[in-house]
């Protein structure tokens, strides 16, 4: 800033200084009440990882459990649902699961750490309405159908692997939660640390 | 002074001059900010007692913004949760530990209730030593006294929010004074209730006027308290009226413009006030009990009264003065005539202005009468203050009466004692340095 | 005028000095000991929360005290399942009425809710729970020193032992327990450490805050005044 004559260049430091260490407190002032925003420890214990026992789920079915407020689907796919999904390539808009929606280790052709097991958010990614099962190849919910999810709200489809078909106005695929094996007939939901 | 005696903003041709400009044609911004701050002349003789209108301002705004956060989270409900703890206690623990600096918020609102009042008593103790009600200013001192009272009554129903024993019980004997009024007493307290006792619809309506209705008076009358006083120009610790010697362009020769002079000034008041206030919030929260008294501590329970009640600090003066009458009248019980003891303790600040035939305003020109009943009269509000937190015995009930007669004789005696008092000449100037 | 003043500056000695006094034992501070108050939490889960619930604490606060997730798992979650629950219990509240007279108060903020002027809630609860001696005129068995005719039987007896009231009002110990006298001391010393920590748990990042917040002022204090010191030099 520029000195003339008519300016008291001293006072204008000093006014200066004052303003940016008042500007710093009230700054800091106004951190914990913008921080009172973010999620109350009621909330977050509310959203800690939840455990599923799979052990009854049989094969073709699937369960949900609540996570964080959100419908978490586990579906425990056969021998066929697994093989069809190898057929859907093309019709799918990402099929190589190459956005993130997804941790590392269920980016791979079954979207799940074991083939078998799907653990998913049932939750679309268009507006957020819950797709509504439809597993039955016969129910032909597109051409060629391999069983799959058909959203209610604005007719999204997704494979059994929560893959989107193209042409549907949901732009991914469903998100696959972080996820953790206890044990063959326990998962975590929420939590995949390594660790105890 | 109307904002419409300024000249309008001219602009230099540069973005923001423009700007001020089309502003200013439209609406009084350059106009106000002169009227207000950089051309309203306050005597250049302020001393400490004059930071306390600022600092009143400052606590108000951090209670409107404190409250604002609190009411995120707290939930006016006195039903038992499955703990069999009250939703409306459980609910301000929430905000103690699980609301992330819920705690700090918490505190700073609880310890701005007291701040707050503590601010304004030594702004209407100025107000008394140095004759700021006095005319020209009857109405910002009238307007003043309604901000007390708005204040009484915002700080008496948020006490009711935590919902603790001392909530419960203090909002149950207050409400029981509207009892006192004849015939109509009883069905007014239930109809102030909302129930046969203090209970879920008293929580909710309480917490509605608290967080809407009586801020907005609050508010509203701070606005009409800054504009009169903006009207007729500041008191001073002498008492001069500055705007009777003034110079060739109208400026009153001991008046400075408020900004930027009272405005760097009230900053150092407002760092020392929060240092003060940082003291409380972080090192003593409850205030040794007097800000957050222990018993509140303990949820609200209708069926038993914890052994010895008192109200929050700020109300034991009045709540004294309430006590103190024993006696009944005109076929009326003492319980009506305490209560308008207390209605009558604060209502008659507003009469002072009439009250007072001093010739001389400030304390520093008055005679011995007055400055003597002021003195005693002050050690008479902190006694009945102090005896208000304790348990009534006789001999307190004694000490409070003798009190409760000289706060009244103060005031009533006034037009008489005001006039025989030998005062000193008011100087021509006001004292500076 | 002045013998007016004197006598009301003297007449509230007169007035203030009574009242009943009540005598508690000073508590140890133990606010940064963490041991200590791992001990006490300990205590707490095994002996207190049974009956008294803690329902605004979560299990997983008391990594604050320096407890791990798993220790907290493996030692002191009994009444929930999940760490970041509260300590809530099992026993209804009509229960708790019909057994004790009254329910159980919640423990979580005990601690603030017993300070009086005579000392600390602290203070209070350390001496509370020395003070319980036989009296077979309760339907408990006990009776205490500073909570007369209490509800709450004494459940550290085992620990403590049996005291009596003598005849001087003092309290004697009859039975010894399994603790020394100042064993005892010591683990309740630990508990209502505990207990004062969960009254707030907060306290001592608030202390440590209000520190910085202060040197904060200080500095802003230093600026502001040589500001106002600039200005006010133009005014004669």
């Amino acid at each position: 800033m520029s000195c003339d004559e008519k300016v008291d260049c001293g006072r204008r430091r000093l006014i200066v200084a004052t303003a940016a260490v008042g500007g710093v407190a009230g700054a800091a002032a106004a951190v914990p009440f913008l921080a009172s925003f973010a999620p109350s420890e009621r909330a977050k214990a509310a959203g800690a990882p939840v455990e599923a026992d799979i052990s009854k789920l049989a094969p073709g079915e699937m369960m949900t459990v609540e996570w964080r407020g959100k419908p978490v689907w586990i579906i425990r796919r056969t021998k066929e649902m697994l093989d069809g999904l190898k057929k859907l390539d093309a019709k799918l808009a990402d099929p190589k699961s190459n956005k993130p929606m997804q941790p590392e280790y269920a980016k791979n052709e079954y979207r799940s750490i074991k083939p078998e097991y799907l653990v998913a958010v049932g939750i679309c990614t268009h507006l957020g309405c819950s797709p509504s099962e439809k597993f039955n190849p016969a129910t032909a919910v597109e051409p060629d159908w391999q069983g799959g999810f058909l959203c209610p709200c604005h007719g999204s489809t997704f494979d059994l692997a929560g893959r989107v078909y193209t042409g549907k106005p949901a732009p991914d695929n469903l998100e696959i939660p972080p996820h953790k094996y206890l044990s063959d007939a326990k998962i975590v939901i929420g939590d995949d640390s390594k660790g105890a | 002074m109307g904002a419409s005696n300024y000249e309008k903003f001219k602009t230099d041709g540069s973005l923001a001059g423009n700007v001020l400009e089309w502003v200013d044609a439209r609406f009084p911004l350059t106009a106000s900010w002169k009227a207000h701050l950089s051309e309203y002349y306050a005597p250049k003789n302020f001393n400490f007692w004059y930071f306390f209108g600022s600092l009143a301002l400052l606590v108000l705004v951090l209670q409107i913004v404190t409250g604002i956060f609190l009411t995120m989270h707290y939930k006016p409900d006195a039903s038992l949760n499955a703990s069999g703890v009250p939703v409306a206690f459980a609910a301000v623990e929430y905000i103690m530990r699980d609301v992330p600096w819920g705690w700090l918020i918490r505190y700073m609102h609880s310890t701005g209730a007291s701040a707050f009042f503590i601010v304004v008593y030594l702004h209407m103790y100025r107000g008394l030593i140095y004759g700021s009600y006095r005319k020209p200013r009857e109405l910002i001192w009238v307007f003043g006294v309604l901000i007390f009272l708005a204040l009484m009554a915002e700080a008496f129903m948020g006490y009711l929010l935590p919902w603790g024993q001392m909530s419960y019980w203090g909002a149950q004997v207050i409400v029981n004074l509207f009892g006192a009024i004849p015939l109509i007493g009883e069905p007014l307290s239930i109809w102030i209730r909302g129930d046969f006792v203090v209970g879920d619809a008293t929580l909710n309506r309480f917490f509605s006027f608290h967080v809407i209705a009586v801020p907005f008076v609050l508010v509203g009358l701070v606005a009409a308290h800054i504009l009169a006083l903006h009207e007729v120009g500041s008191n001073n610790p002498d008492g001069v009226e500055i705007k009777k010697k003034k110079d060739e362009k109208g400026i009153p020769l001991d008046g400075i413009p408020f900004h930027p002079y009272y405005t760097v000034k009230d900053i150092v008041g407002v760092v020392v006030f929060l240092a003060v206030f940082s003291i409380i919030l972080f090192f003593m929260p409850e205030g040794g009990g007097y800000f957050l008294e222990y018993n509140n501590f303990i949820p609200a329970d209708p069926l038993v009264t914890p052994p010895h009640i008192a109200p929050v600090w700020y109300f034991t003066p009045y709540y004294s003065l309430l006590r103190a009458i024993t006696y009944p009248l005109f076929g009326i019980d003492a319980k009506f005539w305490g209560v308008v003891a207390m209605g009558a303790g604060v209502v008659i600040f507003a009469f002072l202005p009439w009250l007072d035939r001093s010739p001389s305003k400030s304390i520093r020109y008055r005679g011995p009468i007055f400055k003597g009943f002021l003195a005693v009269w002050l050690v008479c509000f902190f006694i009945l203050g102090y005896l208000g937190v304790l348990a009534p015995t006789p001999g307190r009930t004694l000490v409070s009466q003798i009190c409760t007669f000289i706060y009244f004789a103060f005031f009533l005696l006034m037009p008489i004692y005001t006039k025989l008092d030998k005062c000193q000449p008011e100087p021509d100037r006001v004292t500076f340095k | 005028m002045k013998k007016l003043f004197l006598a009301l500056l003297c007449a509230p000695l007169l007035a203030f000095a009574s009242g009943a006094e009540l005598h508690l034992d000073k508590a140890p501070d133990k606010a940064n000991d963490l041991p200590a108050l791992q001990r006490g939490a300990k205590i707490f889960v095994n002996y207190c929360l049974n009956c008294h619930s803690a329902s605004y604490l979560r299990y997983n606060r008391l990594q604050d005290i320096g407890l791990t997730e798993e220790q907290i798992r493996g030692s002191l979650l009994f009444t929930a399942d999940k760490v970041g629950e509260s300590m809530t219990i099992a026993m209804q509240r009509a229960d708790g009425k019909a057994w004790f007279g009254a329910p159980p108060p919640d423990l979580t903020v005990i601690a603030r809710a017993r300070s009086s002027e005579f000392g600390s809630g602290a203070d209070w609860l350390y001496t509370y729970l020395r003070g319980f001696y036989r009296d077979e005129s309760r339907p408990t068995g006990w009776n205490n020193v500073v909570f007369a005719n209490v509800g709450m039987p004494h459940v550290l007896w085992e620990l403590q032992g049996e005291q009596v009231l003598g005849a001087d009002h003092k309290l004697q110990l009859a039975k010894p327990g399994k603790l020394k006298p100042a064993e005892y001391d010591a683990a309740v010393a630990d508990l209502v450490a505990y207990l004062n920590w969960m009254g707030e748990p907060m306290a001592e990042f608030r202390k440590n805050l209000g520190v910085i917040v202060l040197i904060a002022l200080a500095v802003l204090f230093v600026f502001a005044y040589a500001l106002k010191r600039e200005y006010w030099k133009d005014i004669h």
